[in-house]
């Protein structure tokens, strides 16, 4: 059975999916990535799915259930590179990812986690925030 | 009779047609007037006559029989280039309808030879010639009109960039499912091409913001913000607003601004925006 690989890109975990998911392998990802998140600690996800055609209801739960299990496990979801006929399908579908923040491509994405790995950092040293700018 | 490969019919018209062409481009010519030159109407006739005997010479009586094929085609692409210049139904038709008073003008000759069963067979050949030639006259206006409203569509629909990472579509005129959805696939094309991570809907030329505008205006802001996109909906004037407000629209989480000068300040302004903010600014 095919699986969808997680990179690990410092406290990131990239997942690039590149062909439509069935419904099983989609299942697995998200024990996977469950998994995977607990084991290495990383703080953001990012998935890429600049590749998918086609997002169903079933896959768009699946990614609001990856963001819930996330959040619970201390790490922030990014869903990056949605096409714009997908994106019009989910509006139509009335799905719209509440929860999941997203952004244009996997750059812009890993900016998102990285501006909150600073915030979090900058918490740390300065907890009153009287430092802030 | 009519089997025949050389029928009485198309030597009848044959002998007679300089008769027939003189009364005909007479009259298409008269009703013309200033519209077409009389060498291209002349040319135009010469053509349709010679494919027509050439049709009841191959045995042909009514326009769909098979022997009419050419002339068929001929009057389509004529009455076809009319409808493209602009042609009102009346002067297309006539130039048809006209053949007729070459036919009557051959009867007042009080010709013997000429059977009445003939004449009215081609007579009613010609109605159904003016007739082929409007259907088709209506319906090439009809794809003009079709590829027209397309058009519309497309060039009322400009996806303009705004700053480094802001894009801006000015919306005109009335919103209806099809433009928004044309305009949705648009913007959300260009914040991919670009790179663009703000997008402001313009709405200053929009007259009116009903339910349903309001609700195709937010499925464009959720399908954008599925993308990572975030939109701004700006140019709501006093009216729409106080509408918007009567109707009971909630805009939700959405932004708006009443101008798109404050929207491209607010897109800058926020964390999004903050590095092209800074780079203009350096530029500057």
């Amino acid at each position: 059975m095919e699986s969808v690989p997680i990179l690990k890109i410092g406290t990131t975990l990239l997942v690039s999916i590149q062909v439509d998911l069935q419904d099983h392998t989609a299942l697995q990802l998200q024990e996977d990535l469950a998994d995977r998140i607990t084991s290495t600690g990383a703080r953001g996800v990012l998935i890429d799915i600049s590749g998918l055609e086609i997002v169903d209801s079933f896959i768009g739960r699946m990614l609001a259930s990856i963001a819930s299990i996330s959040r619970v496990l201390d790490a922030t979801t990014v869903v990056v590179g949605m096409r714009p006929a997908v994106a019009i399908t989910m509006v139509e579908l009335g799905l719209s990812l509440g929860g999941v923040r997203t952004a244009l491509d996997v750059e812009k994405g890993l900016r998102l986690l990285d501006v909150g790995e600073d915030d979090a950092e900058h918490l740390l040293l300065d907890p009153d925030g009287t430092e802030a700018e | 009779m009519a089997q025949e490969p050389v029928t009485p019919l198309s030597s009848l018209l044959q002998d007679r047609r300089e008769r027939i062409a003189a009364a005909w481009l007479e009259t298409a010519a008269g009703e013309l007037r200033g519209r077409i030159t009389r060498s291209e109407l002349e040319r135009e006739q010469t053509d349709v006559l010679d494919t027509l005997v050439a049709g009841l010479a191959a045995g042909g009586l009514a326009l769909t029989d098979p022997a009419f094929e050419g002339l068929r085609g001929l009057l389509g692409s004529v009455s076809t280039t009319r409808a493209r210049q602009g042609f009102s139904p009346r002067e297309t038709a006539i130039s048809v309808f006209a053949l007729k008073e070459g036919l009557y003008a051959i009867l007042s000759d009080g010709d013997a030879t000429l059977a009445p069963a003939d004449l009215l067979t081609l007579l009613r050949l010609v109605d159904d010639l003016g007739l082929f030639t409007f259907e088709t006259f209506a319906s090439a206006r009809e794809s003009i009109i079709a590829e027209q409203a397309e058009q519309l569509l497309e060039l009322s629909t400009p996806v303009v960039k705004l700053w480094e990472g802001v894009v801006a579509v000015p919306l005109v005129g009335t919103l209806d499912s099809a433009r928004t959805q044309v305009v949705m696939e648009k913007l959300l094309q260009t914040l991919v091409d670009t790179g663009s991570e703000h997008a402001i809907i313009d709405i200053t030329g929009v007259p009116a913001v009903d339910t349903q505008v309001a609700q195709h205006l937010l499925k464009t802001v959720v399908a954008a913000r599925l993308m990572g996109a975030e939109c701004t909906i700006s140019g709501i004037r006093p009216q729409i607003a106080q509408t918007i407000v009567a109707l009971g629209i909630e805009f939700g989480d959405i932004r708006t601004k009443a101008t798109l000068a404050d929207a491209l300040v607010a897109a800058l302004r926020t964390g999004k925006g903050r590095r092209a903010e800074t780079s203009a600014l350096t530029v500057a």
